[in-house]
């Protein structure tokens, strides 16, 4: 079965187009969502298994050879981060059926998602760097939908400016691929990888790598480039910013971590350094945002910068627990934050605000989504059994080993940032008085809590099962650390 | 050749993001359509002006100029092609329900909506 790894591609994409004959018609949409991404995550499932047991899986699309053709590569990263997307969409998919409202549900919201799906795997398995524009605007273009859908004041201002920047950072994409293209003259990844380690690395490349961090840095939301990410990311309603939060940042993260490590074998020194630099301060300015505001959503959007952060800081150790660390970090990161903001969704819609002063006393009427909220919350602050532990305990394991010890501390204190920023949520919205709410029926309630409540037990499950699930790090990490074989796998030499 | 397009195209960039910081949603627009144009000449550029006859296989030429910039191109217009049209509705809806079109006015977070 060659072409297993473009399935979670062209699954989405095919229901994407099926859904789109059929807009008005609410509860067959539901059921097409739900059978294409349910067949998106089986898919993805096998390609993960065949590529653990068959090594990298590439295929050169229509036959031609290797550097010639677009590529597709998967590798266990890439099949592990598919796997999770496809598997975190399914869950918010289920939770919108409640939560989004028939009227965007009538407006291409289900095509949307699933176009976003589309791009999102697509940029995860391409081996072509220019492909991974074209994927890349497929996402984007898919996001600028869903966070104007609706049409709210707050939307459109928000998403003027979500456009104007990912625009921007397209544009400067598309003249990086030049610059690329005139030193290297090819734009598959492994081929590029390659005439790098053949002619040397000279300075032009080393700018290169510095524009392609602005880039992704700019979708990834790094340091100096996150300024967008708050405002923007506040503005959709809550399935959407489940859907940015958990998947869009970390695609930048990854192409950052793939095109850094493949792209730069031979000379890492100041490219790393720079990189380190940055992940510290964004864990430092996300530490700030997450500490500044009393509002739901705000604090996790924060929470965000700050795992970006640390999963880039483990990339720039460029030793094997770094890069596994991350790996570690980057996937339970995404199902983490998945979780929480479908449960500050519940919690929106149990107290009708987002304002934390205005909420307190659920613990007495919504005991079970309290204790729900406590576990995510000591799992995205890396409590041992839970999922955050390992990836971070594997990145300062890293940093200590690459002699960057100021490092690794400021990685553990922003730990304790995040535990307060999220257990300030637990004090404020449980504990103390009961305040008047909106309420929801238990029917709405219900069904907005099993989905948010079976991911958070995903999450669980990932923290719990390390050891079964470390191969699958452990061979992703080993890929980063010796780009020969990726190169191998994809010229087949 | 490739010099002489390197500054023009370095205008285009100094135009556009000066287009881009300025106040009227309008002008930024117009800063990213100048924008656009200057990566795909940048593009155009950096696969070098070799070759004479246009990559059309015909008998007896040998030298063709490169295709691959051109069809990258080709996407990349597309692309933002499809953008800026979206881009221009959502600045017509702004326009409607916002009643402005100055981005100093499109300022606001949860307290003033």
């Amino acid at each position: 079965m060659i072409n297993l790894l473009l399935f979670p591609v062209l699954i989405p994409f095919l229901t994407a187009m099926i859904l789109m004959f059929f807009p008005k018609k609410v509860h067959a949409q539901r059921t097409v969502v739900i059978i294409g991404l349910a067949g998106s995550v089986a898919a993805a499932v096998w390609l993960l298994a065949t590529v653990m047991t068959d090594g990298i899986q590439a295929v050169t699309l229509g036959s031609w050879p290797a550097p010639f053709g677009i590529t597709m590569v998967s590798d266990p990263l890439s099949a592990g981060l598919v796997l999770t997307s496809n598997l975190i969409t399914l869950f918010i998919a289920w939770y919108s059926f409640r939560s989004i409202g028939e009227g965007r549900e009538r407006h291409f919201y289900y095509p949307a998602m699933m176009f976003m799906l589309t791009g999102i795997n697509g940029a995860f398995t391409t081996g072509d760097i220019f492909n991974m524009f074209v994927f890349f605007e497929v996402l984007l273009m898919a996001s600028y939908v869903l966070i104007v859908l609706g049409g709210e004041k707050r939307q459109l201002r928000e998403s003027i400016k979500y456009i104007l920047v990912n625009v921007i950072s397209s544009a400067f994409f598309v003249t990086t691929v030049a610059m690329l293209y005139s030193v290297t003259g090819t734009l598959n990844m492994a081929d590029i990888s390659a005439k790098v380690s053949e002619i040397g690395q000279s300075g032009i490349l080393t700018v290169i790598a510095v524009m392609l961090i602005l880039v992704f840095g700019l979708k990834g939301a790094i340091f100096p480039l996150y300024f967008w990410l708050p405002g923007s990311y506040a503005a959709p309603p809550v399935p959407v910013l489940a859907l940015f939060g958990a998947l869009l940042t970390k695609v930048g993260v990854y192409s950052i971590t793939r095109t850094v490590t493949l792209l730069l074998p031979n000379d890492p020194g100041f490219t790393h350094e720079l990189l380190m630099v940055l992940a510290v301060l964004t864990i430092i300015a996300g530490c700030i945002g997450a500490l500044a505001y009393f509002d739901l959503k705000q604090i996790i959007i924060y929470n965000i910068i700050i795992a970006v952060g640390v999963i880039l800081f483990g990339v720039a150790q460029m030793n094997s627990a770094g890069l596994e660390g991350a790996v570690f970090y980057l996937i339970h990161d995404m199902l983490i934050k998945a979780a929480l903001f479908m449960l500050i969704g519940v919690i929106i819609a149990v107290t009708g605000t987002s304002n934390l002063r205005e909420m307190g006393g659920l613990m007495k009427t919504h005991p079970g989504l309290a204790w729900t909220w406590l576990i995510a919350a000591f799992g995205l602050a890396g409590i041992p059994p839970l999922s955050g532990f390992f990836g971070k305990l594997l990145i300062v394991e890293g940093a200590f080993e690459a002699d960057n010890l100021w490092g690794g501390v400021i990685i553990l204190a922003s730990s304790l940032v995040v535990l307060l920023s999220v257990i300030r949520i637990f004090i404020h919205a449980f504990w103390g008085e009961p305040q008047p709410i909106a309420g929801v029926s238990a029917k709405v309630y219900r069904s907005l809590f099993i989905p948010a409540a079976l991911l958070t037990a995903v999450t669980v499950f990932y923290g719990v099962g390390t050891e079964w699930l470390r191969p699958v790090m452990t061979d992703a990490a080993e890929i980063l650390h010796e780009p020969s074989i990726y190169i191998d796998a994809v010229l087949k030499e | 050749m490739e010099i002489i397009m390197s500054v023009i195209i370095g205008f285009l960039f100094a135009g556009a993001v000066y287009l881009m910081l300025s106040r009227s949603l309008l002008r930024v627009i117009i800063g990213t359509g100048l924008l656009s144009h200057g990566a795909h000449l940048l593009i155009l550029t950096m696969g070098g002006f070799g070759g004479d006859a246009p990559p059309v296989l015909t008998d007896g030429v040998t030298d063709f100029v490169d295709p691959l910039p051109q069809a990258l191109i080709l996407t990349a217009i597309v692309i933002s092609f499809g953008v800026t049209a979206f881009f221009l509705v959502m600045a017509y809806r702004a326009y409607q329900e916002l009643e402005t079109d100055n981005m100093k006015l499109l300022k606001g977070n949860d307290e003033y909506d």
